[in-house]
Formats: structure tokens, C-alpha cells, sequence
């Protein structure tokens, strides 16, 4: 052997050699699990991630590394963040996709604000094999678009679903006797509005209620006044609006100013944001909105304060998809535990089929659904309780008539 | 044929073979980039092909590329593709010949508010029939086509507007449009049918721009209004055009390469301070290139006498 090699050359091909064989061991052991996510910092979505999204990434990615990190086989490994700014932008959420899977290579994906992003990005993470938990996404193609791409989870359900549950709600008060017939509905004329007032018009038909008033208003309408005066010339017994944050503020101000006040007073997104109590104190009681959470639950409650006291400056979590933003975190981490390696093929599949425990309960999804939602929530004492379906666990009664309101 | 034209023509086939193998990179990033550079490439010389000559600045580059978009989410589906194109194309094009007969008297300012109300006008028309019309805001498109597809499209699209450009710049509609641009009254008084050329360059210009909204329109699944009519597209277009010299044919491709890679590399290493940069960015490219990435290599170029390139900028 000398012979061919110098001492130098053997001494410096073993040094290779196990060199080589110990770069190898590195790469074999997994030291982080690299978690990337585009969310909007600018543009039109930043109130809705910053309020909903952002706090809750964060939140949780805090609690893991501080326990330690994520549980893969014997020994935890902490996760490592990569992140972009989509710019509220359908092409550049894509594109920020592709360059945290080809070039940062990151293990997994936390998925964009809203329905649109969550839309754009959905064929991306479906060709790459990513799982696609889309929190914060309410479409009525949900059903289809878990068949077309088993790797997207749609945690907050359908519209459809939404209109209908309200509907029902409002049928068993009017059985009750608690309510009659008359109902005023204003939609915002932009996705959310129309799906839903698209689905509730024939509900509420079917159900024999007299749709007295309906109309609906461009986004970024600011006088809202001549509506709700038209509305109060009424006198409905329910009073419906399917609206989005801005709006959600401007109407219920407005209805206090005219003394707008049905036996039902429901809102859309935002009636579940905490800065909707702050703004109007005492005179939320009552008020029903979209969304809603289990109040009384120990879980929720741990939930709200670990949210407090890691958000900057105490930011309380919204009562909708706040927790359940959470909620699909929790899933992801449990099912990638479960599965003790980076495969991102089983994690899907412990997805679809596995029961996870969560902040808001035990969750099992039945064709890349849940099988439970909160449909409607109510103002009660300073927080929004789910009240609809009332088979959900932990729904409260609802409070009705609504209390007047009262001088802030 | 100059021997100059055709060995000209010869390395721009040999540029487009070699650019349609980059889907065989395999890299889906690079190929995001790519459709991203192609996409820039082509809505900027589309737009440096009208407002170049004419002087004209069109903020319309969004209304245009959403028509396109729109189309297909609403055809996608229910016809067959090549035929989907058609249709965009030609609602493009009956959309500006319109707004070219009404609006192309206007200039200056005028013009440039105009056409960015455009945008906002078409929005809003879509929006209010999808409310009270069609009752659904925001539309699905689900269409067989691979992002290797969209690219081969882009780069066809873009062969075909260099090859038109350089046809159109020698034709005497070019021409004609390079008098408008020194002077409309002299251009008149010569006898040239200022409005019919105006409108003619103004259509072809918009029909490719809806092309290409059209053909991007399957990469995000999802269309509503906010997201085909985003303005950004129009200003970006516009700063990318002048920054590379809207007076040039290849002028504008001198902008959209560079500041697509840069709009990259910022959104990549500083998520959170990106439009800061971007603005000061944009500062710069007017104060110090107000002729253009072209402007630079034809000071070099011509003598100093030499008065074909020392028309002042619009």
C-alpha cells in the first residue's frame, strides 16, 4: 500500500473519508424542521393576517422551540422560520411559495390569509406534496377542492353551511315565538357578502321568513346611515348583515345612533374581533356575528391568556379563526410527531385520518372537513360564546330580545 | 434582406430555442422567475410599442391585462383554450379601439388620469355585474394547462411582439407615429390621419397586454376583481419601460429584467422593508437615467453632433 501512497496522502484520504462519513451522520439527523410561510404585511390583507394569522404563527412557533421543539422520534428538534411578505398578491403568494420549496427548502408550509390566497397558492402546495391547512379560507368549492387536492384541509368550512345554520337559528326562535317574521338583510357586494346572501335569499324563502329589505353596498362605502334609516322605517324583528370589518364597526354604530334595535342583531366579520368590544363596551351584549368560540372551555381559556401575554402589547385573539388558526398548528405538530420523520406524504395521511387533541376540542376530519363549526356567536357579558349549532359542545343559549342599547 | 437583418434573425431564433428549454431545469423557482421576467418583458414593450413613439403614458396596463384574466375565468372552463386566447384577444381589442376613439384627443395629463381611471371603471363594471348579475364574486378557474405551458406561451407571445415592433417600425404607420410624437400638428398638417394611427398602435398594444393576462390567469386558480385589476401591474410596467427607455423597441426589456430580478432579490431579503427600498429605488432611476438604460448606450454610440438620438425625453 505504501508503495503507491505517501503517509500524507493515506492519512489525508481517511481524514476525507471520515469526514465524509460524518457530513453524511449531519444529514441524516434532522437539527431543525425549517417551517416557511408568505403571509400579507402590506396591502388589503394586513388587517386580517395581523389580527388573525401573524400572532398565532407566532405564538405557537414560541411555545414549541421553548419546549424544546417538535418531537421527532426520540429527541426534539426546534423549528426554524422562514417567511416572506406576499403583498396581499396572488402571483407574488405563489412565487414566495415556490422560492421557500426550491430554494430555502424549507420541510413545511403554514398557509396565507384569507380565501383568495389560500385559493392561489392551493395547486402549488398540491403539486409539491406540501399539506395545505387552510384556516382562514370559507369557500363553498371546499368539498371539491379536498377531492381535487388531498393535501388541502379547509378548516373553517362553507358559506352555504353558514347561511343555513343561521337560518335554522332563526326558525327555532321564531318557534319559540321569541321572534316573527320580518327580516332586513345588507351584504357587502365582495366575496364574502354575496356567497353568503347568495345562500341565505333562498334559506330564508324556504323557511317562510318575509325578506322585507335587501340590499347590498359597495366595499368601502363610508355613509351607511341611509341604509339603516330605511331599515328602521321597517321595523324588522332581524336585522342581517353580512359585512366586513370597516362596515361591521360603521353599521352597528349607526344602528345605535337611529335606535335600530331588532329583536336579532347579526354582523358579519369582525362582530368576533376583540377590538368590536372595545369600541363599544356594554353595547355588545346581544349582538350576534359570524363565528363564535367555547367560552366556558378550560382549553380557550389557557388559550386566551398564553395569546395575551405573547402578542405584542396583550392582543386578545379574535373568536373565530384565531383558535382555530391554533387548532391546525397543533394538528400539524401532532401529526408530524406522530410520524416521527420528515415524510411529508404520511403527515398528509395522518391528517386526513387522525384525531387530534386541540384548543378547540377534539378534531377528526371527515373528507378534509371538520365536522364541526361555529356558525353564530353571541355578545354575552364581554365575551362572544358560540350559540349556533346548539349541538356543538359548550353552545350557550341565545339572548333574545337584544337589549337596548344604552348611551356609551 | 440585409445580410445584418438576417444574421440578426438568426441569433433571435437561437435566443428563443435556448430559453424554451429553461423548463427543463426542472426548477420550479426558476421557472416562477422566468414566467415572471417574461411576463414583464412583454407587457412593457407592449406598452413602450404605444407610449414610445406617441409620448403618450398609459397607466391602462392593468385594465387591459384583467380583461384578459377575467375572460378566461369566465370561458376557462367551458371552452377549448386556443379559442379562449381568441376571445380575450379580441375583447382587447374592441376594448381599446373604443377607448382609443373616445380618449386619444385627450393628451398630456389628461390622458394619464384617464387611463388610470380606466382600470377602476372596468373593475367596478365587473363588479357590479357579478353582484347583480351572476351573483358570485370571485371565480374558479380549473384548466389543464402546466406552468411549462404558460412559459412556452409567454415566450411565444414575446417572439411575436419583437417581431411586430420591428415590422411596425419600419412600416409608415412607425413612421407616422414617430411624427406624432415630435409634433401632433405637424404630423396633421403633413396630411397623416393622426387619430386612425393612434388608435390602430393603441389596439395592437392593448390586445397583447390582454393576452398576457389571459395566459397568466391559470397560475392562481382564483380571479376576482382585486386581484386581476391590481394597479400595481400598470405602474410597474410603466417604471420599467421608462427605465430601460420606452423610445427603443428592446428598450423596455433594459427595464423589466433588471427591476423583475430586483422586485425578486427585495422580497426575498427584506420582506419587511420592501416598498421603502422600492421607492427610493424608483427615486433614483428618474433622477439619474431620465433617458433610460437605452439612453446610456446612445450617448456612447453617436457622435456628439449626431441629432437622431438627442430628442429631449418625454
Amino acid at each position: 500500500m505504501t508503495t503507491f501512497l505517501t503517509r500524507r496522502a493515506a492519512l489525508f484520504a481517511a481524514a476525507t473519508c471520515a469526514a465524509t462519513l460524518g457530513l453524511t451522520a449531519i444529514a441524516e439527523a434532522q437539527t431543525s424542521i425549517k417551517i416557511g410561510y408568505a403571509i400579507s404585511r402590506t396591502g388589503p390583507n394586513t388587517g386580517g393576517a395581523a389580527v388573525t394569522t401573524i400572532p398565532n404563527y407566532e405564538l405557537w412557533v414560541k411555545e414549541v422551540n421553548a419546549a424544546g421543539g417538535i418531537k421527532l422520534g426520540d429527541k426534539r428538534v426546534p423549528i426554524e422560520v422562514v417567511q416572506y411578505d406576499d403583498r396581499s398578491n396572488a402571483e407574488e403568494a405563489v412565487r414566495a411559495l415556490e422560492r421557500l420549496i426550491n430554494q430555502d427548502k424549507v420541510d413545511f408550509i403554514l398557509p396565507p390569509w384569507g380565501t383568495g390566497l389560500n385559493l392561489a397558492v392551493g395547486p402549488t402546495l398540491n403539486r409539491e406534496g406540501y399539506p395545505h391547512i387552510a384556516a382562514t379560507a370559507v369557500t363553498d368549492r371546499a368539498p371539491e377542492l379536498a377531492k381535487r387536492w388531498p393535501n388541502s384541509f379547509w378548516m373553517l368550512g362553507t358559506s352555504g353551511d353558514a347561511a343555513k345554520t343561521l337560518v335554522d337559528l332563526l326558525s327555532k326562535l321564531r318557534d319559540e315565538k321569541k321572534i316573527g317574521d320580518t327580516v332586513a338583510m345588507v351584504s357587502i357586494a365582495d366575496g364574502f357578502g354575496i356567497d353568503l346572501s347568495t345562500a341565505a335569499r333562498p334559506a330564508l324563502t324556504n323557511a317562510k321568513f318575509k325578506l322585507a329589505y335587501d340590499k347590498s353596498y359597495p366595499i368601502g362605502t363610508q355613509d351607511l346611515a341611509p341604509i339603516i334609516n330605511e331599515v328602521k322605517a321597517l321595523n324588522p324583528d332581524v336585522f342581517i348583515a353580512f359585512s366586513y370589518p370597516p362596515d361591521t364597526l360603521a353599521l352597528t354604530e349607526q344602528s345605535r345612533i337611529a335606535g335600530l334595535n331588532p329583536k336579532v342583531f347579526y354582523t358579519g366579520v369582525g362582530t368576533a374581533f376583540p377590538l368590536y368590544r372595545q369600541k363599544f363596551g356594554k353595547n355588545t351584549e346581544g349582538v350576534m356575528g359570524i363565528g363564535g368560540w367555547s367560552g366556558d372551555s378550560p382549553a380557550i381559556k389557557d388559550y386566551l391568556a398564553r395569546h395575551k401575554a405573547s402578542a405584542a402589547n396583550g392582543a386578545e385573539p379574535d373568536r373565530w379563526a384565531s383558535a382555530v388558526t391554533y387548532a391546525s398548528l397543533q394538528m400539524l405538530q401532532q401529526a408530524i410527531e406522530r410520524v416521527g420523520k420528515i415524510d411529508r406524504a404520511a403527515v398528509i395521511k395522518d391528517l386526513q385520518t387522525g384525531t387530534f387533541e386541540t384548543v378547540i376540542g377534539k378534531v377528526k376530519l371527515e373528507n378534509n372537513m371538520p365536522t364541526r363549526y361555529w356558525w353564530v356567536g353571541q355578545w354575552q357579558d364581554g365575551e362572544f360564546y358560540g350559540i349556533a349549532p346548539a349541538k356543538n359542545e359548550g353552545a350557550r343559549a341565545a339572548i333574545v330580545p337584544k337589549p337596548a342599547w344604552v348611551a356609551p | 434582406m440585409s445580410a445584418r437583418v438576417a444574421g440578426f434573425g438568426f441569433l433571435a431564433l437561437a435566443a428563443i430555442a435556448l430559453l424554451a428549454l429553461v423548463p427543463r431545469l426542472g426548477n420550479a423557482y426558476y421557472l416562477a422567475l422566468a414566467i415572471s421576467l417574461l411576463q414583464y418583458t412583454v407587457l412593457a414593450t407592449a406598452w413602450g410599442m404605444f407610449s414610445g413613439p406617441t409620448r403618450y403614458v398609459s397607466l391602462a396596463t392593468t385594465a387591459f391585462f384583467g380583461v384578459g384574466a377575467y375572460t378566461v375565468a369566465v370561458l376557462g372552463e367551458i371552452l377549448p383554450w386556443p379559442l379562449v386566447l381568441l376571445i380575450a384577444a379580441a375583447l382587447g381589442a374592441v376594448v381599446a379601439a373604443i377607448v382609443g376613439l373616445s380618449t386619444l384627443r385627450l393628451s398630456g395629463v389628461y390622458f394619464v388620469i384617464f387611463t388610470f381611471g380606466l382600470t377602476e371603471l372596468i373593475r367596478q363594471l365587473v363588479v357590479w355585474f357579478e353582484v347583480n348579475k351572476s351573483r358570485v364574486l370571485g371565480r374558479y378557474v380549473f384548466v389543464d394547462i402546466t406552468q411549462a405551458d404558460i412559459y412556452w406561451q409567454l415566450l411565444g407571445l414575446a417572439a411575436a411582439v419583437f417581431l411586430l415592433g420591428w415590422l411596425i417600425a419600419r412600416s409608415r404607420l412607425g413612421f407616422a407615429l414617430r411624427v406624432i410624437g415630435e409634433d401632433e400638428t405637424v404630423a396633421k398638417h403633413c396630411g397623416i390621419n393622426t387619430t386612425f394611427a393612434k388608435v390602430a398602435l393603441f389596439t395592437i398594444s392593448a390586445t397583447v397586454m390582454t393576452l398576457v393576462g389571459a395566459i397568466m390567469a391559470p397560475r392562481w386558480t382564483y380571479i376576482e376583481p382585486s386581484i386581476a385589476f391590481n394597479s400595481m401591474i400598470s405602474f410597474q410596467v410603466l417604471i420599467m419601460a421608462l427605465l430601460g427607455g420606452a423610445h427603443r423597441l428592446w428598450g423596455p426589456v433594459l427595464g423589466a429584467v433588471p427591476l423583475t430580478l430586483l422586485f425578486e432579490l427585495l422580497s426575498a431579503r427584506f420582506p419587511n422593508t420592501f416598498t421603502i427600498i422600492l421607492g427610493c429605488i424608483f427615486l433614483l432611476i428618474v433622477y439619474m437615467l431620465p433617458r433610460g438604460v437605452a439612453g446610456l448606450f446612445e450617448k456612447r454610440s453617436t457622435t456628439p453632433g449626431g441629432k437622431t438620438t438627442q430628442r429631449v425625453a418625454a
